[in-house]
């Protein structure tokens, strides 16, 4: 089955990121598609690879490049959402002309339209977050 | 036609599980998850709302969640299902729709 994820919060917030995390993992195990997973409001901040947790605390950015490097999830961050927050690529970094970017590997970020095709084109979306 | 309704607050801070079991269809499954999984134990202010659900929804909570909290099993109120992510999984992909409650 295809399965399209939003994710409204933070890591490191409350739980919401982690939780999508073991989702996404129990999905994936269980032989089902990831269509999409769409990071929106608080939750662009996973997109980070600028984040340092302690060495001991889970990574919860580079979780998430792990698993889309693994199993080629599309991650994608909520341009809106995003330049809120500054959480910025390449592209965006021209585009405003700011002096560097952040975003994580394998997320890219695009407009809210990505989570309206990934509702439609997925048999369930599962939202996660505040 | 049925929905799978997932509680991820505290019904101490949110009162989203009430809004859920009081909307919620006859046959519908409800998750309590994340601090959500408070909702399931036993002599709460909630838990006479949640024993009203269980007679017309199943009612499940988040094992690995209650464990972070140091919830035993035997503080569950009686009819409550204890999954794990696989299946929330199996939740998500037997109901036609799944409802997030934030």
């Amino acid at each position: 089955m295809k399965l399209a994820i939003q994710i409204n919060e933070g890591p490191y917030t409350h739980e919401a990121s982690v939780s999508a995390l073991n989702y996404v993992k129990a999905a994936v195990a269980a032989g089902h598609e990831i269509f999409r997973v769409f990071f929106y409001h608080d939750g662009v901040n996973n997109g980070t690879r600028f984040t340092t947790p302690p060495q001991d605390d889970v990574n919860i950015a580079n979780s998430w490049s792990q698993l889309a490097k693994d199993h080629k999830i599309d991650l994608v961050v909520c341009v809106a959402a995003a330049q809120r927050r500054g959480i910025v690529d390449e592209g965006e970094q021209k585009r405003n002309g700011k002096d560097g970017n952040n975003i994580a590997d394998g997320f890219r970020i695009s407009g809210l339209g990505q989570l309206i095709e990934a509702a439609i084109q997925s048999d369930r979306l599962i939202t996660f977050g505040d | 036609m049925s929905t799978l309704h997932t509680v991820n607050k505290s019904p101490f801070e949110k009162n989203s599980l009430e809004t859920c079991v009081r909307l919620a269809a006859k046959g519908s499954t409800v998750l309590m998850y994340e601090d959500g999984v408070y909702g399931a134990m036993k002599g709460t202010a909630v838990a006479d709302t949640v024993k009203t659900a269980l007679k017309t929804m199943q009612v499940c909570v988040m094992g690995p969640d209650l464990k972070a909290r140091g919830i035993d099993a035997a503080k569950l109120l009686d009819g409550i299902k204890v999954v794990d992510y696989s299946d929330f999984v199996k939740l998500s992909v037997e109901n036609d729709k799944v409802q997030a409650w934030l």
